[in-house]
């Protein structure tokens, strides 16, 4: 433990209304801590901004999965567990439970929390990529009131996003459709199967409409400075029927639209080759359902 | 028997298991300060000045530079080159300067990050290559610790002779030993008492030698205990003496007790790793795969300050040549200087460098002479009564031959060829492959070694009729007081519960040597199987103890001895067997007492979608004279197994500036329990004469033939023979690109 405690505080909000009053009134002073998980990373390395924490964990209304006709609503608080246990999540969203899966290990399952993937906004976050293959959106409180995001729209820079000091993701929302003529695509490349960090992860969703692909959603982490879609290949698979050529149109547009690099954990032209390489995988799974 | 070869329950496994185990940060005193070193970041320089910044009531902290130091300012161990605190000049990045010391813990980190040192920068040498040809100079005359010349035969006249001569080049990367509990020391030192020191820790004894020469105290003003060690693996060899140093430096001056303990990311980035290594071999060969001659240059990079190296640069020398026949080797083998903290110990101890090289070397000759490479090995493998590149004559019955078949059985290697190879052809993404090494490791000490040590061990009757080993040899997780509690047990013919293990302080036990090397079993457990004798014949002269007896008898037996005479305590010392020679200057003779011999199979997938390789299944097979405790035995191999993987595949230490930059565990890649496949072992047991029981050493043997046997089999997947390792998907990526440009 490298920090000076002394110069932390934590406080505990009664509710919800509390906690966004506590950060409005008092902006750059508290913070939000849900799960803590990488927060504490931080403060083992010395490394976290001296504020206010506000201990969020206990808030029952940032809690739980609900479902209505149009969307399912996971609470900033879900955590990795909740949302591999959870049926609807399972049939519906499978990506995000292979994320989930793939994600830390059991002890960070179970405190590790959706909303705080999303507002840490590291470009190597593994939920990141399976909400946006879902096109999620985010619904974003604060005293003033109730804010939606398209979850594609959040993050802006490394680091950076699309939310105030006084505001708190109070739940992500997964638009529904009907599960048939879907595909389902989410792969982790990481440093080892288990407590590990991404140096690529690509999520992918295809709904089919006869033999074209009627709806598209590609999305990376760990080869931009944030999470991306990538629109253009997108763009390239969207309304047309899989053939060898569209592939290889896609593969060399997706390779134009990331770009990653050096670091302590890998290189740029693995990551580069490794992202079009199971691009590539996805894309023959695709063929497999179509073609085959 | 009735002990040995049984899984007994371990000895401190139920303390362990409910917590009463105290270990470093359990131990607390009154009064206690904290302490923390202040490193240089330069690499190499001279200091200026420390500057203290504003905004810290400094007149609180103890602060100890060198100019502190009552006795020498160097760690005793061979060479004494290696400062406890930097005296002007800096050698190395994360080199101790100044230690702290304040009773809260939080205000000692805020004081660390605000002092700076001001360093004028000398220009460094990071790598092997640089040191070599000598871009600085940056230790001694010519930056070689030390340089080894092993000849047997002539080599020179073998090159016109051979009908192939194969030459290669190998790396191997640091790697971190990763004991889970990170270092530690609390001090205790004042004019008065002397010294005392608690530590996680290997070698008490080291300690001990180190501290007097720090203090210039002499030996019975120094005390070192070791408390319960979560893991070692050479990690705690040589580096507690220099924390226990830094502790009792604080401690001594500020007048109170003093721990001193390393998070996760000073312990990763300022203490010791496997040196890393380059290897060049030429091999002569007949055309009928026969070895004629190896040259082997073998070089180590030492980082900043000489430490152990000499004596890892010997290991690693010695099994250069590894379990085969050769009439004319050279190996030259050289440690040099890089600035970067100290490489160090760790398991395997030169010889999992030296092995790799020759393995893959071996599997490039078997290619080129179109030989399998079982078949290849199988025509070299030393034979009982042959003589090894020392000139040691194997008088072991050693069957490399049959371990050779087992293994293929075991793994079912020429289906599992054939199978990999038809397979191969049709997944264009999924190759699995199949791969080998042969190789044996020296257990105990080099040469005159264990001879020089004298190790001595205890053993004494207690009031309660129970038998107390004394014994400098430390459990650190491995099994040593279950196994020295088994072997007494036995030899006494008595329950393995009457037995019990006297603490590690050198206030109580004699020096046993340190807990390293592959010795604690068979050179320090003879001595407790000859203690054992000794104490069983006292016995039987006194009278008190009849020809056939019961525990209960023995133990009555005891109390009525200690009644007449108050004490029975015996002492063994450790002889030489008398057909060991070595000659040191010649580097000829018997390097070590007895070898363990292994042949290891490794199975492995590569993804070549994303370069990665994960081992599927592995045998070990060895042979490691009698097996004292299954279990144990079976966990040092398979534990070692996955600390090879770790070392072939995934660990990779990140240098900047000679300075590891990813020293956490999120980004120094040790595989998890998910990552190393299934670890097959297998016993075969040729009890050895001067082993308890016929035991012989086995800690460090599964390091050596990982690594190899991996590489190999990445070899038979994809025909991409990678010289170096890890192979991290990185490396492998690399390579496959560059074959692919070449072609
Ligand atoms: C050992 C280990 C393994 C890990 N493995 C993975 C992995 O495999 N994949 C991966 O993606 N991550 C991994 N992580 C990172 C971490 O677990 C995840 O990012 C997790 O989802 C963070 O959630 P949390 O609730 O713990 O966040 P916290 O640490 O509590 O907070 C993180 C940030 O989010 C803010 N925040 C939290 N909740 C909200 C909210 N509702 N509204 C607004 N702001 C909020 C906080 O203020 C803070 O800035 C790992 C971490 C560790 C320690």
């Amino acid at each position: 433990m490298r920090a000076y405690l002394p110069a932390y505080d934590a406080l505990t909000p009664d509710s919800l209304d509390h906690a966004l009053e506590l950060l409005d009134t008092h902006p750059e002073e508290y913070v939000p801590f849900a799960g803590g998980t990488d927060l504490m990373v931080l403060l083992d390395w010395g490394k976290l901004p001296r504020k206010k924490y506000l201990n969020i964990w206990n808030l029952s209304e940032l809690k739980g999965i609900q479902e209505d006709e149009s969307f399912i609503s996971l609470g900033g608080l879900t955590t990795y567990t909740e949302i591999q246990a959870s049926e609807v999540l399972q049939k519906e969203f499978p990506n995000l439970c292979q994320a989930a899966r793939w994600s830390g290990a059991w002890a960070i399952q179970n405190r590790g929390t959706l909303g705080g993937n999303i507002a840490n906004a590291s470009p190597a976050a593994d939920s990141s990529p399976a909400l946006l293959s879902y096109g999620a959106e985010l619904e974003i409180v604060s005293r003033s009131g109730v804010r939606r995001l398209p979850y594609s729209e959040f993050h802006t820079g490394y680091k950076e996003m699309r939310l105030e000091k006084n505001e708190i993701i109070r739940a992500i929302l997964l638009p529904r459709s009907s599960v048939e003529n879907c595909h389902h695509y989410y792969r982790k490349v990481g440093t080892r199967k288990a407590q590990a960090i991404s140096k690529v992860c690509l999520a992918a969703f295809v709904k089919w409409e006869g033999n074209k692909i009627k709806e598209c959603r590609i999305a990376l982490g760990s080869v931009a400075p944030t999470v991306i879609r990538c629109p253009k290949s997108e763009e390239i698979l969207t309304g047309k029927t899989l053939s060898r050529e569209l592939k290889e149109e896609a593969k060399a547009t997706l390779g134009q639209e990331i770009s990653p690099i050096d670091d302590v954990r890998s290189t740029k032209d693995y990551r580069l080759e490794i992202a079009v390489n199971i691009f590539d995988e996805f894309l023959d799974e695709l063929g497999g359902c179509k073609e085959g | 028997m009735r002990w040995i070869g049984k899984d007994v329950p371990r000895k401190e496994g139920k303390d362990k298991v409910t917590g009463a185990s105290r270990y470093i940060d359990d131990i607390t005193f009154p009064d206690m300060l904290y302490g923390v070193t202040v490193r240089s970041e330069t690499s190499r320089g001279i200091l200026q000045r420390t500057v203290f910044e504003e905004g810290i009531p400094w007149e609180e902290f103890t602060q100890v530079t060198c100019k502190d130091i009552p006795g020498n300012n160097y760690v005793a161990l061979i060479e004494t080159d290696q400062p406890y605190l930097a005296d002007g000049k800096i050698n190395h990045p994360l080199e101790a300067v100044l230690l702290l010391a304040h009773p809260d813990k939080y205000l000692l980190q805020e004081a660390r990050r605000k002092v700076s040192l001001e360093v004028d920068p000398l220009p460094p040498v990071y790598d092997i290559e640089e040191s070599l040809n000598q871009k600085e100079i940056v230790w001694g005359k010519d930056n070689v610790f030390k340089e080894y010349l092993l000849e047997k035969g002539d080599i020179d006249q073998v090159w016109e002779k051979a009908d192939h001569i194969i030459e290669g080049e190998y790396k191997t990367g640091a790697q971190e030993q990763l004991y889970i509990e990170t270092n530690g020391i609390v001090a205790v030192a004042n004019p008065e008492e002397g010294v005392t020191v608690w530590g996680s820790l290997q070698c008490p004894y080291y300690v001990h030698k180190a501290l007097m020469a720090l203090f210039d105290l002499p030996a019975d003003k120094i005390r070192v205990i070791q408390t319960t060690t979560g893991g070692g693996f050479g990690g705690k060899e040589e580096y507690p003496s220099m924390i226990a140093g830094h502790a009792a430096l604080l401690a001594w001056k500020s007048g109170k007790p003093v721990k001193l303990i390393y998070d996760r990311l000073e312990d990763l980035a300022a203490t010791t790793k496997r040196h890393p290594s380059l290897t060049r071999h030429k091999m002569a060969l007949s055309s009928e795969g026969k070895i004629l001659g190896m040259e082997i240059d073998f070089v180590l990079d030492g980082g900043a300050y000489a430490t152990l190296s000499s004596v890892v640069l010997s290991r690693g020398t010695i099994h250069a040549a590894g379990p085969y026949l050769c009439e004319n080797v050279r190996v030259r083998a050289r440690v040099v200087a890089t600035n970067t903290p100290p490489h160090g110990a760790f398991r395997g101890f030169g010889a999992p460098q030296s092995i790799f090289a020759l393995e893959r070397h071996l599997d490039k000759a078997a290619l080129q002479l179109n030989l399998s490479k079982e078949e290849l090995r199988r025509r070299n493998f030393i034979q009982e009564g042959q003589l090894t590149a020392t000139g040691q004559v194997i008088n072991e019955k050693v069957s490399l031959a049959d371990l050779m078949t087992k293994a293929m059985e075991k793994s079912d290697f020429q289906k599992k060829k054939e199978q990999f190879h038809s397979e191969n052809k049709k997944n264009k993404y999924i190759k699995r492959g199949i791969g080998l090494s042969s190789f044996f490791h020296g257990a105990g000490f080099t040469g005159s070694g264990e001879a020089y040590l004298e190790s001595m061990l205890g053993m004494e009757a207690t009031k309660e009729g129970k038998i107390r080993i004394l014994s400098a040899s430390t459990e650190i997780g491995q099994g040593t007081n279950t196994i020295f509690s088994q072997i007494a047990a036995e030899a006494l013919g008595i329950e393995y519960d009457l037995i019990e293990i006297s603490v590690p302080d050198t206030a109580l036990v004699p020096n046993s040597g340190p807990t390293v090397a592959s010795r604690t079993c068979m050179i320090v457990g003879k001595l407790v199987e000859s203690a054992a004798i000794q104490v069983k014949e006292i016995l039987r002269q006194s009278g008190f103890l009849a020809s056939t007896y019961s525990s209960s008898e023995f133990s009555k037996a005891c109390q009525s001895y200690l009644d007449k005479f108050s004490q029975l305590r015996v002492f063994s010392k450790y002889k030489q067997p008398t057909n060991i020679k070595w000659d040191d200057q010649t580097y000829r003779g018997d390097a070590y007492g007895a070898y363990a011999w292994a042949v290891y199979v490794a199975e492995i997938k590569i993804d070549l979608r994303t370069y990665e390789t994960t081992v599927e299944d592995f045998v070990a097979l060895q042979e490691v004279g009698k097996v004292i405790h299954p279990t144990l035995a079976a966990g040092q191999i398979e534990g070692g197994v996955a600390q090879g993987i770790g070392y072939g595949l995934y660990e990779k230490v990140v240098w900047d500036k000679g300075q590891m930059i990813n020293n956490q565990m999120t980004n120094y890649i040790m595989p998890t329990s998910a990552d190393i496949g299934k670890i097959r072992v297998f016993f075969e047991e040729a009890p050895y004469a001067h082993g308890p029981a016929g035991a012989k050493g086995i800690g460090e043997l599964p390091l050596d033939g990982v690594a190899p046997a991996i590489s190999s089999a990445i070899e038979n997947a994809i025909g991409l023979d990678i010289p170096e390792i890890p192979v991290t998907p990185e490396t492998l990526h690399e390579y496959w690109v560059s074959r692919k440009v070449n072609s």
